[in-house]
């Protein structure tokens, strides 16, 4: 049991895209395969791209056995779909074996058995070599014979005689009520059963597909969209079952600068989904537009999902805010894809969606709004087929901005259903006063980053979508024209307290001035007293010279006059 | 069923002068085979005296002839003519089944 699980059976790819993925590989190879499903569902033509996928891509010859319609028929049929079956057929590849059974042309006389189907089959089989057959359908069978029992075991035998030649076969069957299949006969005795489901909910049709039953593998039960287009069948391998997407630390920019701020001043995470929810005209679209903007600025490509406006109608308002997108839409940086959600169901938009990006493979995207698509699905399905998307995006490092349009007055909770998938939720919303409306945004979260906790005022201005500060008064936060006269008062009274500066210090500078005018007076007063005093002092000293010349003078006529002269002096006298 | 009606109508007034060209499509030598040809003959020799051929095509020896004639159950016989072209299956051994459907007794 271990060892056979370990080693697995051997797969036969169908080619097909996704459905590879979905079967680990592809279908039991030389083993039966049943494809069930009601009419109209995809059955033949998953059949036939199974056998010329066989063909092209791996080289392995098939035989398509076909009990219902004409081989011309099937031949124009799939043709629309880039499968050439002529070509094919005559580099015998393909055969195309057509066994018809008209019930009444048939008379049952007695016993019998289907050996003229096998020889048919196995002479079709050894003609070209084929490793692949189709049987589509097994129940013409029954119409057409009426012994049920000899069928039965005539069928078992063939799913025995198919497996015994090692052929890859699949079998396509109606599916009938209660069972896969209207006879319950071949789900039991496939290998594999693969059922589609061509659902019309709400005048919208979807497709789908799950895996029942697959011998020997595990296999996800769930059901998967597909898609049938002028490429044949797609299947989306998108599940929410994986949360394996590598985490980029990469940032980038929203491209509104004071938005880039409030993230911790480096933007959004790369990779990373980002909710924009707002009522209508609160600016969601113009952040979207921005954001796209920043993407082409940056040189990378961008794909803009427009549920609400056409191409040239977003592409001219964004003129208005001095946005020009139309060289890049002309460059193909950008791609625009507008459609109304009620043109398809949600699995259509999913699929459409999902081919698009990989085409283009853009890194930037931007769906706006996903809320419209609660008009053709309820929520747990919007919330089912996001998160389907938004695990496809981050699997491919492209960061998403959805916008949400909000209503009525609660305005977070129309968003709860899928802002949890979301790393990034900026709420805009608008307020009231003094007979003017202006808008508001704050981050709501964000996650692995510091971001700012403040409500930023919002301005759709000729030069893009700005953020400014908002002024905290005494009523609460101050917008608009009250924000501007707030902020004229400010400025006013700045004014103000500049001019009084300017004022004291010119008071200061004058009394530098008076002080220095006194200073440089009273010097001059000094200088001239300094004079009059220096010559006041030289004529005292002067005198005072005199005075000790007359005294000596004195002395001297005193000596010569009375008495003996003084020891030497007298002599030269 | 309207449209068996007219065959009836059709044949009745001439189906004793027409020839009956019948193959038996078999698969080697099986005992529904050979119980096949055995019924066939002496049905033949009973109803259609001196006007039929029967040509016995073993589908193991010539596996590519089962196309032509749409043959899946073994054993077959095809009326080829007189048109338009019936097949009965089985071995033949219910006789009045066999006369129902090669259209020489009316259907009821």
């Amino acid at each position: 049991m271990v060892s056979a699980s370990r080693e697995g059976i051997r797969k036969a790819p169908t080619g097909i895209p996704g459905l590879d993925e979905i079967t680990e590989g592809g279908f039991p190879a030389g083993r039966p395969t049943l494809i069930c499903g009601s009419a109209g569902c995809g059955k033949t033509l998953m059949a036939m791209e199974f056998l010329v996928r066989g063909i092209t891509d791996l080289g392995e010859p098939g035989v398509f056995v076909t009990f219902e319609e004409l081989p011309e028929e099937l031949t124009e049929n799939v043709l629309s779909l880039g499968f050439d079956l002529q070509d094919l057929e005559k580099k015998g590849l393909l055969l195309i074996e057509h066994i018809r059974v008209e019930r009444s042309e048939i008379e049952e006389t007695g016993e019998y058995d289907l050996e003229g189907l096998f020889i048919r089959l196995g002479y079709a089989i050894d003609s070209i070599g084929a490793k692949r057959i189709v049987l589509d359908t097994l129940e013409v069978l029954f119409g057409g014979l009426s012994n049920e029992a000899i069928l039965r075991s005539e069928l078992r035998r063939l799913f025995r005689w198919l497996k015994d030649r090692g052929m890859t076969a699949v079998i396509t069957g109606e599916r009938g009520e209660g069972n896969l299949t209207r006879h319950g006969l071949e789900e039991y005795i496939s290998d594999c059963v693969i059922l589609l489901d061509h659902r019309v909910i709400d005048q919208l049709a979807t497709r789908r597909l799950r895996v029942v039953k697959y011998r020997g593998t595990l296999h996800g039960t769930n059901e998967y969209p597909f898609l049938i287009d002028e490429r044949g069948i797609e299947v989306l391998p998108i599940t929410s079952l994986g949360l394996s997407h590598p985490a980029s630390s990469e940032r980038i920019s929203s491209g509104t600068a004071g938005l880039d701020e409030m993230l911790g001043g480096r933007g959004f995470y790369r990779g990373s989904s980002v909710l924009v929810s707002g009522r209508a005209g609160a600016g969601k679209s113009s952040l979207a537009a921005q954001f796209v903007d920043a993407a082409r600025r940056r040189g990378e490509r961008a794909i803009y999902f427009a549920f609400e406006e056409s191409q040239s109608q977003v592409v001219r308002n964004m003129r208005s805010i001095g946005l020009d997108l139309q060289p890049w839409l002309d460059q193909g940086l950008l791609q625009f894809h507008a459609a109304r959600p009620t043109l398809h169901g949600l699995e259509r938009h999913l699929v459409t969606m999902y081919k698009q990006v990989r085409d283009f493979a853009p890194r930037v995207v931007v769906i706006d709004p996903i809320t419209n698509f609660l008009s053709v699905g309820n929520q747990e399905e919007v919330k089912a087929m996001l998160m389907r998307l938004i695990d496809f995006f981050k699997a491919q490092q492209i960061t998403t901005l959805f916008t949400s349009l909000t209503h009525g007055f609660d305005l977070e909770t129309t968003d709860v259903a899928v802002s949890s998938l979301m790393d990034t939720w900026l709420l805009l919303r608008e307020i009231e006063v003094n007979g003017e409306r202006n808008r508001l945004l704050n981050v709501i979260k964000a996650r692995g980053m510091a971001h700012s906790n403040q409500v930023r005022e919002l301005l759709l201005t000729g030069e893009g979508v700005q953020l400014v500060d908002v002024h905290l008064g005494a009523g609460g936060a101050l917008t608009g024209a009250a924000r501007q006269a707030q902020e004229a008062q400010e400025r006013a009274a700045a004014l103000g307290r500049q001019q009084d500066i300017e004022r004291q210090r010119r008071e200061l500078e004058r009394k530098r001035q008076a002080l220095e005018a006194r200073i440089a007076a009273q010097r001059l007063e000094f200088q001239s007293e300094e004079g009059e005093l220096e010559s006041r002092l030289e004529q005292a000293e002067a005198r005072e010279r005199r005075l000790v010349d007359d005294l000596a003078d004195m002395a001297r006529i005193r000596k010569a006059v009375s008495g003996a002269p003084e020891s030497g002096t007298g002599d030269v006298r | 069923m309207t449209e068996q009606k007219e065959m009836d109508e059709m044949e009745t007034p001439t189906s004793d002068e027409e020839f009956w060209d019948l193959r038996l499509y078999v698969a080697g030598q099986t005992p529904k085979s050979i119980a096949a040809v055995a019924n066939l003959k002496r049905l033949c020799d009973e109803h259609l005296s001196g006007r039929y051929r029967v040509e016995v095509i073993d589908l193991v020896k010539n596996p590519q002839l089962a196309r032509g004639d749409q043959i899946l159950a073994i054993p077959t016989l095809v009326r080829r003519l007189p048109e338009p072209m019936r097949k009965i299956i089985g071995d033949l051994s219910n006789q009045e089944r066999v006369l129902v459907g090669l259209d020489m007794r009316p259907r009821g």
